[in-house]
C-alpha cells in the first residue's frame, strides 16, 4: 500500500506505462527524481519527458502527444500545473478535444511554510471553467491509487487533486460517485465532505443528526445521490476555495427550496506560514471551527 | 457539404479566392505575408492527402500563427482540402471557416489557432510522439510570425526542440518585421543558439522556399526564416 498519495501517483503511473504503451508522462522538474528513484525513467526511456521548469512547454508537448494518439500523464505542483500554463490547458487539450491525465500535488494545506507562491486554493474552480473535465479528490494514498488507476483507463481529460492531507483510513471509493458515510435521519442536514475533510467533518459532527457524504470526484458532480438524502440544508466542505462546487449543489436541488453553507478556503492574502494544522484552522476548517459554523447553521433552521 | 472537385487552381488564382473571405481587412497583412510559404508547402512539399488528411504517414502542418487565416483557406480550396463555396460564407455561424482556424471543424487543419505561441509546443510533442513510436516519414511544419515571436512560450519550445535534436521538425517564421521589440541579431541567431539549423530567405520565392523546406538538416531542427514586405 503506498504511504502517501504522491507515492500512489509514482506506483499508478509505473502500472499505466507497463499495461499502455501510449502512455506518457511529462514532467517540469517536480517529481522526475521520483520517476528516477522508481526505476521508470530507465524502464520506459523516452516515454517520461522532462521538459525543464517549462510549464507551458509541459502542457504544449502532452497535447503533440496527445494529438499523436498518446495518454499523457502532465504533473507538477498545482499552482505551477494549472494557473501559470492555464491557457495551455484550455487551447492545447480542451479546445483540440484532447485527453491528458493532469495530476497535481500540494493541494489543500500541504505548502503553507511556502506561502501564497506554492498555494492554489482556485485550482478545482479553475478546472471547472474547462469542458469535460473529470475532477478527483481523494482523501486517501489507497483511494489516490483507485482514481488514478481509473483515470488511466479512460481517454479523457481528468483532474486529479493530490495532497499530503489526508484521512486516516481510506473508503471504498467509486469514481463519479459519493460515498454515503453516515445516514441521518430522513430528511437530516447533509454535510458534503470532500476529500482530506472527512475526518474533521466527522469529529465536528459525530453526535449531531446529519447525513455525512463523502465526494472523491466532484466533477461530475453525484447530484442524485444528494437528492436521495432528501436534505434540504446542505453544508458543503471543501478543502480548496469554499463555494467551489455550491452551483452543482443549487443545480442539483434546484426543484426544491434549500439552504447551503459553503465552508473551505477563505479567498484573501493569509500572509502567514506555519504548518497545514495552523492554515487549516485560520480557515475555520478544523473540528471545532467545523463545528461552530455547521451547528450555527442547522439551529436557523 | 458539397466539395469542389475542382484541384487545377494555381497560385495566380489565390488572390480572387481570398477575395470571397471579407470582414477581417485588419489582417490582411498578416494574411498576405504567408500566402507564397503556405502555397508552396501544399504545392511543394507537403505529403497530404486531401481525401485522406488524418493519414498517419501525412505530414504535418501546424499554422501557429492563426491571425489572418485567408491565405491558409485559399490555399486549402484551391489544393481540394476545403470547398471554395465555403470560403464565401467564412465568419458566419454554420461555417467552419472563423478569422481564426478551428482543428475540430476542418478535418486538414490540424489545431485550433489564434492565440499565438502555441503552436511550436505542440508541433514539438507531435515532433517526440512521432520519434517515439519510430516514424521517421512524416515531418512536422510549423508556421510562426516574428511577433509571435515574442510570446515567451515559443522559447521553451526552441530550447526543447533544440536538445531533443529533432530533426523532423521545421519552422517557418514569416518575417514581416512586425514585432514590437524588434531581434538583435537577427531572429535565426535566437534559435541557432539552442542548436537549430537555420536558413534566411526571401519569402516570396518560390524557388527559395522550396529550397529551404527540403534542405537536409541531420540531428537537429531546422528553422526557416522567411522575410516578407515590412508590415
Amino acid at each position: 500500500m503506498p504511504a502517501t498519495m504522491r507515492d500512489a501517483f509514482i506506483e499508478s503511473t509505473g502500472r499505466m506505462l507497463e499495461n499502455n504503451p501510449d502512455a506518457v508522462v511529462v514532467l517540469a522538474d517536480i517529481s522526475n527524481g521520483n520517476f528516477r528513484d522508481a526505476g521508470l525513467v530507465d524502464k520506459y526511456p523516452g516515454r517520461i519527458i522532462n521538459c525543464g521548469i517549462r510549464e507551458q512547454l509541459m502542457v504544449g508537448v502532452a497535447a503533440g502527444l496527445a494529438k499523436e494518439g498518446f495518454r499523457p500523464v502532465v504533473h507538477s505542483y498545482t499552482p505551477f500545473l494549472l494557473e501559470r500554463p492555464y491557457e495551455q490547458i484550455k487551447i492545447d487539450f480542451a479546445h483540440l478535444g484532447l485527453g491528458g491525465i493532469f495530476v497535481s500535488i500540494g493541494g489543500s494545506f500541504d505548502t503553507a511554510s511556502s506561502g501564497r507562491t506554492h498555494q492554489a486554493p482556485g485550482d478545482v474552480g479553475l478546472m471547472k471553467l474547462l469542458p469535460d473535465f473529470e475532477i478527483h479528490v481523494p482523501g486517501h494514498a489507497d483511494e489516490a491509487a483507485v482514481l488514478l488507476d481509473s483515470a488511466a483507463a479512460e481517454d479523457g481529460r481528468v483532474y486529479v487533486r493530490l495532497s499530503a492531507d489526508a484521512n486516516a483510513e481510506s473508503r471504498l471509493v467509486e469514481p463519479g460517485k459519493f460515498h454515503v458515510e453516515r445516514a441521518g435521519s430522513s430528511g437530516a442536514p447533509a454535510v458534503i465532505a470532500v476529500g482530506p475533510m472527512l475526518d474533521r467533518v466527522l469529529e465536528a459532527t459525530a453526535d449531531l443528526d446529519v447525513t455525512v457524504l463523502y465526494a472523491t470526484t466532484v466533477m461530475p458532480f453525484d447530484s442524485w445521490t444528494l437528492r436521495d438524502t432528501g436534505a434540504t440544508e446542505i453544508v458543503l466542505v471543501e478543502p480548496y476555495l469554499l463555494g467551489t462546487s455550491a452551483s452543482e449543489v443549487s443545480g442539483a436541488l434546484h426543484d426544491r427550496p434549500h439552504r447551503l453553507l459553503s465552508l473551505g478556503v477563505r479567498n484573501m492574502e493569509l500572509r502567514h506560514y506555519g504548518t497545514a494544522e495552523d492554515h487549516i484552522q485560520a480557515h475555520g476548517l478544523d473540528a471545532d471551527g467545523l463545528r461552530e459554523n455547521i451547528t450555527g447553521f442547522i439551529s436557523l433552521a | 457539404m458539397a466539395r469542389t472537385q475542382k484541384t487545377d487552381y494555381s497560385y495566380q488564382d489565390l488572390e480572387g479566392l481570398m477575395t470571397l473571405m471579407t470582414g477581417d481587412e485588419k489582417h490582411s497583412f498578416s494574411a498576405t505575408s504567408t500566402l507564397d510559404v503556405v502555397w508552396t508547402l501544399y504545392d511543394s512539399i507537403l505529403n497530404i492527402d486531401p481525401e485522406n488528411p488524418e493519414a498517419p504517414e501525412r505530414d504535418r502542418f501546424m499554422l501557429s500563427k492563426g491571425h489572418g487565416p485567408m491565405a491558409y483557406y485559399a490555399v486549402l480550396a484551391a489544393k481540394g482540402f476545403l470547398s471554395v463555396d465555403e470560403l464565401r460564407e467564412w465568419g458566419t455561424f454554420d461555417s467552419r471557416l472563423g478569422y481564426h482556424p478551428d482543428g475540430e471543424l476542418i478535418p486538414a487543419v490540424e489545431i485550433g489557432t489564434g492565440s499565438l505561441g502555441h503552436g511550436l509546443g505542440i508541433s514539438v510533442g507531435m515532433s517526440m510522439g512521432l520519434r517515439i513510436r519510430m516514424q521517421d516519414k512524416p515531418r512536422v511544419f510549423c508556421l510562426m510570425g516574428d511577433a509571435e515571436l515574442d510570446e515567451g512560450s515559443n522559447f521553451e519550445a526552441i530550447a526543447m526542440a533544440g536538445r531533443q535534436g529533432l530533426e523532423n521538425l521545421t519552422v517557418i517564421v514569416i518575417d514581416n518585421n512586425s514585432s514590437s521589440l524588434g531581434w538583435p541579431e537577427g531572429i535565426a541567431k535566437r534559435f541557432e543558439t539552442e542548436g537549430w539549423s537555420s536558413t534566411t530567405i526571401d519569402g516570396r520565392d518560390h524557388e527559395d522556399i522550396k529550397t529551404a523546406l527540403t534542405q537536409s538538416h541531420p540531428g537537429v531542427p531546422h528553422v526557416v526564416v522567411a522575410k516578407v514586405e515590412a508590415k
